[in-house]
């Protein structure tokens, strides 16, 4: 019998292993041989995740260490897990997505050199996602959280011959270090307020400084709770590309089609939103973090969604899909609706994935072609994309029965809900979220694979279906995305699903209608299912019936035409005040402060300085024997005189 | 003024006169001359002071060995004593100043009531049988055994470092190497030659 | 009778001589030398002058251990002189600047 712990040590280390043999062995080993160890240690993590899944839900609970690293002044460092709902709820999701794109990746990557590379590194991160929301304690969450955030940088960088790529994985990274500063700034904020690390200990004595408050730099009073929380929750944005540490994301798609679907749409991306619900006891006693989260949600769901719909490149109106998504996860959180939340995390996982692998799937029949002014009529060439990417898109857009109308109905009915400051106006930036996601969605849609073909000659003649290593991930990954929803809204409605594991609010499940069949017959007289039919028929008239609006709504108003196509001016001023600030600052440093003062004054100031001194003290140093017998005479008298004197 | 304090007074006039001759005189030969006459009277004042021991030391070594040292010295270099004079007053000023100082400080401490005859009465003299060489080889064989020691390593050294300082060997000096006539051997020094004989009227 | 203090005035004036002596004849190390002498002279008619009034032999000893050092002091600064000038060709003091760095 294999006892419990072997198995959760398992889960992630299979992962770690594969990675090592991908990596190191995989030159040596061929391609062939470098995926099946891949595939197979992520396999073996999917299924032995499923079997915990089982267990957890029969109600199974494990908390514990495993590991001392060390302790230091009283304070543990622990590799620990903690094994319940939240957790193998996102280990199943992790673990299927990254166990599709593994097999996708197949198909994708076929023709490039760094193949065996690229296995090894998304085994690497399936291994730390696994570490982060496995842990039980903040350290490894911030292992996790960093590895994870590595493995971003260096799959986005992935085709390192181009600039653009390294320029995008560079922003990556720095944007994620301005959240990593707060997380890591949180979590000392922890560690000095109950000095421990560990989850269990920290929520068991959260009540005990509920009211305790910490005095700010110009005088005024913060509660712990709410500093802690805030800090948390700038790590949050850092990852979870809320405004205004967005800016990455969409540039994160110079990375492969298959990493963007795992790292950049179905999981990485949702640590943050899995932070806030693992933290929710924290985030539920200060009224402020939460209404900061609500309000950040809200901002992110819209904005970006409107600037999804000038995109013309597919993996970006894909990209600012997955942001307003995001928007919307941290939404509920706001709301206080964490499990809610973390449905949707799980919903969209799989319709994301799906839409990335789909918008993957197209780019390789185009031949690496992304402009959707390119495309379109594919739909006979490639039916199984097509139909799946037309579930995604449904998903997407919240039309029932697919998976993403019960997530996003459910923090729709959250947000209503909520009392909190921030909420009016987070009903209303959801709402409209609702149109304008539909909208976006099925733009994409038609202009896709619907209408006349733009397709130039040359790529006509070569466009056909996928090969199945790509279509059946699209396929496996379109079954959740249709019944994912209504299989398991029961379970978040009446809280069962992530039983203890997050804070339930009841006032949720008492207003809301949670529950399958209650919810679908109550969607046709509720305002998001209309909003988003709305919007699909918007996209239709638009980009099917009369191809000739957009260019004269773009003429109107052409202003905001390009606010949205400059999203919003971020990039330009981060460049101006970040990056030029930084760059002048720097230039200052160097040419004032290092040149001048330390160089100049400091250092060769004081070498001149000395040099001077000694060339007029170097004057009384004669080397006559009977000069300083003088002065040792000299001195005598006056030592006689003193003492005589005195 | 009894017998004693005229040698004092005498002698401490001498004393200074010939001390104050040493650093004035323009020969060097004069000075040492001046310095063996200054150690001559220091030694007459110390016998009023019962230190006849010391007193005979001072002559024996100072007069008879060290000065000796001193003439030796003076008249082996090749010194020009003209330029020697060059310059002489150039510190005199501040010589003088400074010396005035000292000595008015020093003088200063001595007039004061610590050293006067009230606070530090002169002892009675000893007595005839009293042997002052005796007293203070009673104290340096026992107390200061360790000291005296010290004092004859000082002495060798000093020796040692006399030597090697001014012991030179000139290229051009000629040494006998006795290790070498030693070892001679015959065979060294001659060679035997067979000549053939030739008839005496050959032409 | 004769104060003590009589006896250390002459070791005083003794001294200041043999200072002015060292500040005057800065060109004749051989001089110098014996400024020296003098001024160790003066601190033995000190220790003799003390000895006898504190009526404490110590100080005679000390007398005899300072010759013992000023006549190995004279024998080896002579020695030193003599080598200084077979190098240098010269007893004057302001020649002797080698220590300048």
């Amino acid at each position: 019998m294999i006892s419990n712990e072997l198995i959760y040590l398992l889960i992630p280390l299979s992962c770690l292993f594969a990675a090592i043999g991908a990596g190191f062995l995989g030159p040596r080993i061929g391609r062939r041989l470098s995926h099946r160890i891949a595939i197979g240690g992520v396999g073996l993590a999917f299924l032995l995740s499923c079997l915990v899944a089982w267990d957890v839900f029969d109600g199974g609970y494990f908390n514990g260490s495993v590991y001392t690293w060390g302790v230091v002044a009283g304070v543990k460092f622990e590799i620990g897990f903690l094994i319940d709902s939240l957790t193998v709820v996102m280990m199943v999701v992790v673990t299927f997505v990254s166990l599709m794109v593994h097999i996708y990746t197949i198909g994708y990557m076929s023709d490039d050199p760094g193949y065996t590379r690229f296995f090894s590194y998304i085994a690497l991160f399936t291994f730390a996602m696994l570490m982060l929301v496995m842990s039980n304690n903040f350290l490894q969450l911030f292992f996790g959280w960093e590895a994870v955030g590595l493995v971003s940088y260096l799959l986005i960088g992935f085709w390192y011959e181009r600039e653009s790529a390294i320029k995008a994985n560079l922003k990556a990274f720095l944007v994620n270090r301005v959240g990593d500063f707060g997380f890591i700034l949180g979590i000392a904020a922890i560690l000095s307020l109950f000095g421990t690390l560990d989850y269990s200990e920290v929520f068991a004595g959260v009540h005990g400084v509920q009211h305790e408050s910490v005095t700010g730099p110009f005088g005024n009073e913060w509660s712990w709770i709410t500093l802690i929380c805030l800090l948390l929750f700038v790590g949050a944005m850092g990852k979870s590309a809320q405004v205004p540490l967005h800016v990455w994301l969409p540039d994160s798609m110079e990375g492969p089609t298959p990493i963007s679907a795992l790292i950049h749409a179905a999981t990485m991306v949702t640590a943050g939103i899995f932070l806030v619900a693992r933290m929710s006891p924290l985030f539920e006693l200060s009224t402020t973090a939460s209404s900061t989260v609500l309000i950040i949600g809200a901002l992110t769901a819209l904005l970006m969604a409107f600037v999804a719909v000038v995109q013309t490149d597919i993996k970006r109106v894909v990209a600012y899909s997955t942001l307003s998504q995001l928007g919307y996860m941290t939404v509920a959180l706001g709301a206080s609706a964490y499990s809610v939340a973390i449905f949707h995390l799980g919903t969209h996982a799989f319709f994301k994935a799906l839409l990335f692998l789909a918008a993957g799937s197209v780019i390789i029949a185009m031949h690496h072609e992304q402009d959707m002014r390119r495309m379109g009529g594919l739909r006979r060439l490639m039916p199984i994309t097509y139909l799946t990417s037309v579930v995604g898109s449904l998903a997407l857009a919240g039309i029932p029965p697919f998976a993403g109308f019960f997530s996003k109905d459910a923090i729709i009915e959250a947000v209503r809900h909520s009392e909190i400051p921030g909420a009016g106006f987070a009903y209303v930036a959801v709402l409209l979220g609702v149109l304008i996601t539909a909208f976006y969605s099925f733009r994409l849609i038609f202009m896709t694979f619907h209408g006349p073909s733009r397709v130039d000659e040359h790529t006509r003649t070569h466009l056909h279906e996928s090969p199945w290593v790509v279509t059946l991930p699209l396929v496996l990954l379109a079954i959740p995305s249709i019944f994912a929803g209504v299989l398991l809204v029961g379970a978040v409605g009446d809280g069962s699903l992530l039983g203890e594991s997050v804070v339930n609010v009841s006032s949720l499940s008492d207003g809301g209608h949670f529950g399958a069949l209650e919810m679908l017959s109550h969607a046709p007289f509720s305002w998001p299912f209309w909003l988003a039919i709305a919007g699909i028929v918007l996209a239709w008239i638009f980009y099917s019936l009369r191809p000739d609006w957009p260019d004269h709504v773009t003429r109107r108003m052409k202003l905001v035409h390009q606010v949205l196509l400059k999203k919003y001016g971020f990039d330009e001023l981060y460049n101006q005040v970040f990056a030029k600030g930084s760059q002048s600052l720097g230039h200052l440093l160097w040419k004032w402060v290092d040149q001048r003062t330390i160089d100049g004054i400091l250092v060769n100031g004081t070498a001149s300085l000395i040099g001077r001194a000694s060339t007029l003290f170097r004057r009384s140093q004669s080397g006559l024997v009977y000069h300083y017998a003088f002065v040792m005479i000299i001195g005598l008298v006056a030592i006689l005189s003193w003492l005589l004197f005195r | 003024m009894s017998f004693l304090q005229i040698t004092f007074y005498v002698f401490s006039t001498i004393l200074v006169a010939s001390s104050l001759m040493v650093i004035t005189v323009r020969n060097p030969v004069r000075a040492a001359l001046f310095l063996v006459l200054a150690f001559f009277s220091a030694a007459c004042i110390w016998l009023t002071l019962e230190a006849e021991f010391l007193a005979i030391t001072l002559v024996l070594v100072y007069v008879g060995a060290v000065m000796v040292l001193f003439l030796f010295v003076i008249m082996m270099l090749d010194i020009d004593i003209a330029k020697m004079r060059a310059g002489f007053t150039n510190y005199l000023p501040l010589g003088l100043l400074i010396a005035i100082l000292m000595a008015g400080e020093l003088v200063l401490v001595m007039f004061s009531k610590d050293f006067g005859s009230t606070s530090l009465p002169r002892p009675a003299g000893q007595g005839a049988d009293y042997s002052n060489t005796k007293a203070l080889g009673e104290l340096v064989y026992t107390e200061y055994v360790f000291v005296f020691e010290l004092a004859a390593v000082i002495l060798l050294v000093a020796i040692i470092a006399a030597i090697s300082l001014t012991l030179r060997r000139r290229p051009t000096t000629r040494y006998q190497a006795p290790e070498r006539q030693v070892k001679v051997r015959k065979a060294d020094r001659v060679r035997l030659v067979t000549l053939p004989s030739r008839p005496e009227d050959d032409s | 009778m004769i104060p003590l203090s009589h006896y250390l005035i002459v070791g005083a004036l003794l001294f200041a001589i043999s200072v002015v002596g060292i500040f005057l004849n800065r060109k004749n190390l051989v001089i110098i030398l014996m400024a020296i002498e003098l001024l160790l002279l003066a601190a033995n008619m000190n220790f003799v002058a003390f000895s006898h009034y504190l009526q404490d032999l110590s100080g005679q000893v000390f007398v005899f251990f300072i010759l013992t050092v000023a006549a190995a002091e004279a024998a080896i600064g002579l020695a030193i002189l003599i080598v200084l000038f077979r190098t240098r060709r010269s007893i004057n003091v302001q020649d002797l600047d080698r220590l300048k760095g």
